[in-house]
């Protein structure tokens, strides 16, 4: 009895080792890493950026240059230790010749720094949107055609000065680098254009508790200007709500996503009518984008409408597809025509033309966004206003841009 | 001439406690007068520029205080197990992040969130009592592999409420009666036209403070008061002498872990409705009842209130008055509560 209870246990262990080997042996197949964040207080976010690369991969009907798509997972948890570990997983122990990702900013600079030792395996960016990681010191191989988090804010700080009538605007946002971009670049418009920003505060990500921090927002301000992702942002908004509100607030474009908006709680009343910004808007009515978001919703677990998590993703691994598709999975010479091609490459998204400056960053179509209710109830980022192709300068000539310096909590300053 | 020395000294000694006892009521009348004086006075303007303002240096103590009463509930069930069983249950936050789904999905569906917050308790208990007689029987004595075990199951249980959840944060929401915020009767400031302007503050939080100072009181007359007290007590102490003297030790432990399990549950609900509930939460609320137990010191359910109160109020503290390394003053406290007193405030050197 215990013998051949041994012995299936044998075969079986055998069995569970051939089985891969023979899958591998069948196909000629493009292994694609992707990089998201499925663990840790970026989850939801990380979920629905592997539904906008698969979206992509089904689009080409998972082929790529003649061959099967393989997609990988790396998950980390949005530290940038925990995306280099995922990223050398990919590249070292799969094998990946390309990777998109990752998702959050501190992970796309560590990314890119670690792009710099694997001249042979091509970096795109997932949706993270940190100015440097492609602005400064940037890496050869690394693509980013998402954009970044100040490109993001393009229309809003003039918004809220001009039409929304507020003069002085404190701010909410985490300690990274990617809502420091955020705070750059409303502050960018919205002090030029005169208003006042008399109090930053930045939180530690992943916190929890935010009653203190709301407290110690100056009571006279116009309005809260709040640049918080995922659990961050429901946690901040519910708990400004019970202890109270009263100022209206302004959105990063994180903050007011589709992974903010379809959470469960009482964020109805006080997110509606916020102003915000971003490389996507929901009630967008062009023909390009109601097809993306028929081709999402095929996701399982999709939300209403993509998040800009799924639409980043989903455009940089197009873009990928696209460069596969022109050297005909030829990765030989080690990817470098493969990038070659990526680096002229300038297609039709959901969001209009994209295209890659010198630094290899995306110039596109910013969107410029209120959140209202749709008839069903659900909340929507409802189209104001296009900004067309806005770089990574913001319009403002390179040396003049270098010349604001480097994104930091205190810069840029106008109190 | 001997003995009129040593009485001397006794005296002396006598002397030198009695006016050191004095030197600490004095400075504990002090800071308490420093206290009602922050919190009641009129602020000086220099006091406002150090301390931002009244408002956010009142709002950070009072949610320092409602934080730890959090904490108190989470921990207070983790420094138990580890008192009496040596068990240091990493599957503590995975307990508080399953009582929270659990609350949400009950009180989502009956619309009763008492009803919620019973569930949570209830059925995490259940489930610590399962862990109990399933598990860390057989692996009994043998405290590394029982750790080793709470590590696997947390991550199974985190992968497994992933895809039951899925990612999304949930929000417990807490019925109307709780909901909506107070004034308090301190004044913060004064309008330029004379009206006083109060403190305000949400009424749950004041709520979830007042549970955590019942359950505690109600841990400590159960553990001093109670006949099944005394043999906790008397577990922690010497476990071996306690079963050597005819007490079921087996029904103490299940008594004590299901206890325990369940208050992580109850937190789990409580703290779900005040904050929010999302993947990740199982491991934040592991470190910090493990912070504040090393700092409490192990297996003490006063040390665990202490613990709870240092690090929820330095966490708050350090959010708003140093938000850059206020990660960092949660850890220094335990290093540094580590290298003076390494069996925490109130634990007995082991």
């Amino acid at each position: 009895m215990s013998m051949t209870r041994r012995t299936m246990l044998a075969l079986a262990v055998a069995t569970g080792l051939t089985a891969p080997a023979i899958s591998i042996a069948q196909a000629e197949s493009m292994k694609i890493g992707v990089l998201a964040t499925f663990e840790g207080a970026f989850t939801v976010l990380g979920e629905d950026s592997e539904r906008g690369a698969l979206t992509a991969v089904q689009e080409f009907g998972g082929k790529a240059g003649g061959n099967d798509i393989e997609i990988i997972r790396g998950s980390s948890d949005a530290s940038p230790d925990s995306a280099v570990r995922a990223a050398r997983k990919l590249v070292e122990q799969d094998g990946v010749k390309i990777l998109v990702g990752p998702l959050s900013g501190d992970e796309g600079i560590a990314v890119k720094e670690y792009a710099k030792t694997q001249p042979d395996v091509t970096f795109l960016n997932g949706s993270s949107a940190a100015q440097d990681t492609t602005f400064r010191d940037p890496a050869e191989n690394f693509f980013r055609f998402s954009t970044d988090g100040a490109q993001w804010m393009a229309g809003l700080g003039t918004y809220a000065y001009n039409d929304k009538g507020y003069k002085t605007v404190a701010t909410v946002a985490e300690d990274y680098s990617f809502p420091y971009t955020q705070v750059f670049g409303f502050m960018a418009e919205f002090c030029k254009a005169g208003g006042k920003v008399p109090s930053k505060s930045w939180v530690p990500i992943g916190n929890k508790d935010y009653s203190s921090v709301i407290a110690a927002i100056p009571d006279d301000v116009d309005a809260i200007y709040v640049a918080l992702g995922g659990a961050d942002a429901v946690n901040f908004l519910s708990q400004y709500q019970q202890a109270g509100g009263q100022a209206p607030l302004i959105g990063g474009s994180i903050t007011v996503d589709q992974t903010v908006l379809t959470a469960k709680g009482r964020l109805h009343d006080i997110l509606v009518g916020t102003p915000a910004a971003g490389p996507t808007a929901d009630t967008n009515d062009s023909p390009e984008w109601k097809a993306f978001v028929e081709a999402y919703k095929k996701q399982d677990g999709a939300f209403p409408s993509p998040s800009l998590f799924a639409h980043a993703y989903y455009v940089n691994m197009k873009a990928a597809l696209l460069a596969l598709d022109e050297v005909k999975g030829d990765l030989s010479d080690g990817g470098k025509k493969f990038r070659e091609v990526l680096s002229n490459l300038s297609f039709e998204t959901p969001t209009g033309k994209v295209s890659l400056d010198k630094n290899r960053n995306a110039i596109a179509d910013m969107f410029l966004t209120e959140v209202s209710e749709a008839a069903d109830g659900t909340l929507l980022n409802k189209l104001i206003k296009v900004t067309p192709q806005v770089n990574q300068t913001l319009g403002i000539d390179e040396a003049d841009f270098r010349a604001l310096g480097k994104v930091s909590r205190d810069n840029p300053s106008c109190p | 001439m001997s003995d009129a020395s040593n009485t001397n000294r006794d005296d002396l000694f006598r002397g030198a406690r009695a006016s050191r006892r004095q030197a600490w009521g004095v400075v504990a009348l002090l800071v308490a007068a420093l206290l009602l004086w922050l919190v009641f006075a009129q602020w000086p303007d220099w006091l406002d520029a150090i301390l931002i303002s009244k408002k956010a240096f009142l709002s950070a103590i009072l949610n320092g205080l409602t934080l730890a009463g959090l904490y108190f509930l989470v921990a207070s069930g983790f420094t138990l197990v580890f008192g009496l069983m040596r068990n240091v249950n990493l599957a503590h936050g995975s307990l508080y992040l399953l009582g929270a789904y659990v609350g949400y999905e009950v009180a989502d569906r009956t619309g009763f969130w008492l009803l919620g917050v019973a569930a949570g308790f209830v059925i995490m208990a259940v489930i610590g009592l399962v862990m109990q007689v399933v598990v860390f029987r057989r692996l009994e004595g043998d405290d590394l592999r029982q750790t080793l075990v709470t590590i696997g199951i947390s991550i199974v249980a985190a992968d497994l409420m992933l895809a039951v959840w899925g990612g999304t944060t949930y929000q417990i929401l807490v019925p109307e009666w709780l909901t909506g915020a107070i004034k308090l009767p301190v004044i913060t400031a004064y309008r330029s036209n004379g009206a006083a302007v109060y403190l305000v503050y949400p009424y749950y939080r004041l709520v979830v403070l007042a549970i955590a100072v019942v359950i505690g009181i109600g841990l400590w007359l159960m553990l001093n008061r109670t006949r099944i007290g005394m043999m906790i007590r008397a577990g922690v102490d010497d476990r071996d002498m306690l079963a050597a003297s005819g007490k079921n030790v087996h029904l103490v432990f299940a008594a004590v872990f299901a206890i325990g399990a369940g208050l992580a549950g109850f937190a789990g609900v409580v703290g779900g409705s005040a904050l929010s509930v999302a993947p990740g939460e199982d491991v934040r609320y592991l470190l910090a009842s493990l912070v504040v137990v090393i700092v409490g010191g192990m297996g003490s359910v006063t040390g665990a209130a202490i613990g709870a109160l240092i690090i929820g109020l330095a966490e708050q503290i350090g959010l708003v008055y140093f938000p850059t390394y206020g990660v960092v003053i949660t850890f220094v406290i335990m290093v540094v509560t580590l290298s003076v007193r390494p069996q925490g405030i109130m634990g007995k050197s082991l």
